[in-house]
């Protein structure tokens, strides 16, 4: 487990020409009980690794659909506490790799030293911070690399040259396209800007680069994937998996 | 208490000790250093203050009265009470100093649409006004529940020109207007500014909107030096994000021998969970971008606040703040819903002035403090705005009280 885990899951992915799949799914929202089936089916499915977002309060990066699975995930009860004692549980028995995303405030309230040594016992392959910029990474990056935990970075559509290059520079696991200028939420079309920018990351990044924020459809993820090396999908898993759709999810997954 | 002398808070990373800071997604990185950027070089612009000055003067009113409250004095027998007439700036309040700064700085910044989150109304309304002065489009977010509690300021706003959007997420109040005014801007970042309307959010925000405010405590500062050719013992205003706050205390932090207190909205009591008095029941945490103490659960889910003043109504508190109650130079300190109601009505009576009820909460903690003091002392009050806005609230609440 770990970044390394991580790594070698897209890894496995990308040489065999095929484009990596990371859907994002709300732990708890549909009650933690489920988290195992789910994160199994996506597996299955053939997911090549799991966003897993912890609720917060105020997610000030994410639209309607994810702030409402926060609701729901936080009516249930659910902490990053409780997340990461159920990750501990089946670890053994999970091989998707699992990459974490909160927002700083939980994890610094958790206490952050502790974070890191609780992800490695849960086997958590990554973390995503929305919140924590390059100017405020060091709060966490050295306990989290320190753990041999890949600490994903995120670039945006507004990011100038000399921070694309710092953040690719930077970046473990992957780099984390976001490629609206906005929150998450699924869009029908993209920016053509857009096709450029993955191109810019592209060429700096030693990581893969994988598109997120707005897809929601496999005609997406394939427009977007010709330009870097797959899409993270959330707010559309998220709100399918409420539906109780998962057949769509399977459709969304394969098809992309 | 260390010695805050010279005070040059904040560093160049945003921070205030540790507090502070730029907690935002890479977004709005890009805009935050541009604003920054703009900031530093129109301050050092003669033009810019020229026209900041001229705005403030023959536009907002300024400078506004310190009056010295004689009668409020003789009822409490002690010490000499003096009232900063902020509630006399156009629109009602101190929000507008702040406003009309961040609307100049949006022009020269070559951008033409505002966005801003609201509370009570104050900071709405002081947005869509000067958006009308200088032709800037607006959206003002704002919390169902405080439209509810402050409908005129929203028919203000939309006289005004502005458009106003409620918020039903989480509390419907100020800290998710918040939340949606910083999704709004992430959104349109690109022709957008976003005039946040306290000490509060990332960096620079808490500095610029710290800087516009100054005007209050540097005008107090030479108007009761030219009153009594010394410098007050205390000052006394109220905190919610705490800009009117801030703006009267910063040209006071280095003059030692002046007592500084602020003083939050304590609600049904701070022994409740119902109350937003964030410094002085808070923990330290990230909220907007800032690092600062806030009203959270032990999982850090941010709780939501409770005050009868909408306008204090917010589970965090501006950066500036925490480092000013951990070094011990400000006492913060809380008076509840009820204690504000019963300052609210005293003040009307004795003076002929009604103020706010965020201000109500400074004028009742002002009232204890003329206990602790004497005739040869004296203290200024940060009105910091005027309570026409709150007169049915006030009203059905002292009915409400009588029924019940």
């Amino acid at each position: 487990m770990g970044k390394h885990y991580l790594e070698k899951a897209f890894n496995d992915k990308l040489s065999a020409n095929e484009k990596i799949f990371v859907p994002y799914i709300m732990a708890g929202d549909g009650g933690l009980d489920s988290l195992e089936e789910r994160l199994r089916f996506l597996q299955e499915c053939g997911a090549t690794a799991v966003e897993l977002g912890i609720p917060f309060s105020d997610p000030v990066a994410d639209g309607p659909t994810i702030q409402d699975a926060g609701v729901r995930a936080l009516a249930n009860g659910t902490t990053l506490h409780s997340v990461i004692e159920r990750l501990e549980q089946f670890k053994a028995e999970r091989t998707i790799p699992i990459i974490l995303m909160t927002y700083i405030n939980p994890i610094f309230i958790y206490g952050i030293e502790r974070f890191a040594s609780d992800c490695v016992k849960a086997g958590v392959d990554g973390v995503i911070v929305p919140d924590l910029p390059l100017e405020e990474e060091a709060m966490i990056a050295d306990y989290i690399q320190d753990k041999e935990i890949a600490l994903i970075r995120l670039a945006a559509l507004t990011s100038p040259e000399e921070r694309i290059v710092e953040i690719a520079e930077r970046t473990e696991g992957f780099l984390y396209a976001v490629s609206v200028t906005g929150i998450t939420g699924a869009r029908t079309s993209h920016q053509t800007e857009v096709k450029s920018y993955l191109q810019k990351l592209k060429q700096h990044a030693h990581a893969p680069v994988l598109a997120g924020f707005g897809v929601s459809n496999p005609k997406q993820a394939q427009e977007l994937g010709a330009y870097c090396d797959g899409v993270v999908v959330g707010s559309k898993i998220v709100d399918l998996f409420h539906q109780g759709n998962t057949e769509e999810i399977k459709k969304l997954i394969q098809e992309s | 208490m260390i010695t805050l002398k010279p005070y040059t808070m904040p560093n160049t990373k945003g921070r205030y000790g540790k507090f502070g800071g730029k907690f935002v997604p890479e977004l709005l990185m890009p805009a935050l250093i541009e604003l920054e950027e703009a900031y530093e070089k129109a301050i050092k612009d003669p033009e810019f203050i020229n026209q900041l000055n001229y705005y403030l003067k023959q536009y907002v009113g300024r400078e506004t009265p310190l009056y010295y409250a004689e009668n409020l004095t003789k009822q409490l027998g002690g010490p000499k009470i003096y009232l900063k007439r902020e509630d006399l700036n156009h629109t009602g309040a101190h929000k507008i100093n702040n406003t009309v700064g961040q609307a100049l700085l949006t022009l020269r910044m070559g951008k033409r649409k505002v966005v801003a989150e609201t509370g009570a109304g104050q900071h709405g309304v002081a947005t869509a006004t000067v958006c009308a002065l200088l032709g800037l489009d607006c959206v003002v977010f704002m919390g169902e529940e405080d439209i509810r509690r402050q409908k005129l300021n929203v028919f203000r706003m939309e006289l005004l020109g502005a458009e106003v959007r409620s918020v039903s997420q989480g509390s419907g109040t100020l800290k998710d207007a918040v939340n949606e005014a910083l999704r709004y801007w992430a959104s349109h970042v690109t022709d957008t500014h976003y005039i946040i309307g306290s000490v509060v959010g990332p960096h620079p925000f808490p500095k610029i909107v710290r800087d516009f405010q100054t005007v209050i405590g540097e005008e107090t500062k030479k108007q009761f030096y030219e009153q009594n050719e010394t410098l007050p013992d205390a000052v006394v205003a109220c905190v919610g994000g705490g800009s009117n706050a801030m703006g009267m205390f910063y040209p006071f932090v280095q003059d030692e021998d002046v007592a500084l207190y602020g003083v939050e909205a304590g609600g049904a009591g701070i022994d409740t969970t119902k109350h937003a008095a964030t410094l002085t029941d808070g923990k330290v945490g990230v909220l907007h971008g800032t690092m600062t103490h806030l009203l959270q659960d032990e999982d850090g889910q941010i709780q939501e606040a409770f005050s009868i003043s909408a306008g204090l109504d917010y589970p965090g508190v501006g950066p500036e703040h925490s480092y000013l109650h951990d070094t011990s130079r400000v006492t913060y300190t809380s008076i509840t819903d009820k204690e504000a109601l019963d300052a609210f009505q005293f003040l009307s009576k004795t003076e002929g002035i009604i103020p706010a009820l965020e201000s109500a909460h400074a004028v009742a903690y002002a009232l204890k403090l003329a206990k602790e003091m004497n005739g040869n002392q004296s203290f200024v009050i940060c009105l910091s705005g005027r309570g026409d806005k709150d007169v049915e609230q006030v009203k059905a609440a002292l009915e409400g009280n009588k029924n019940g």
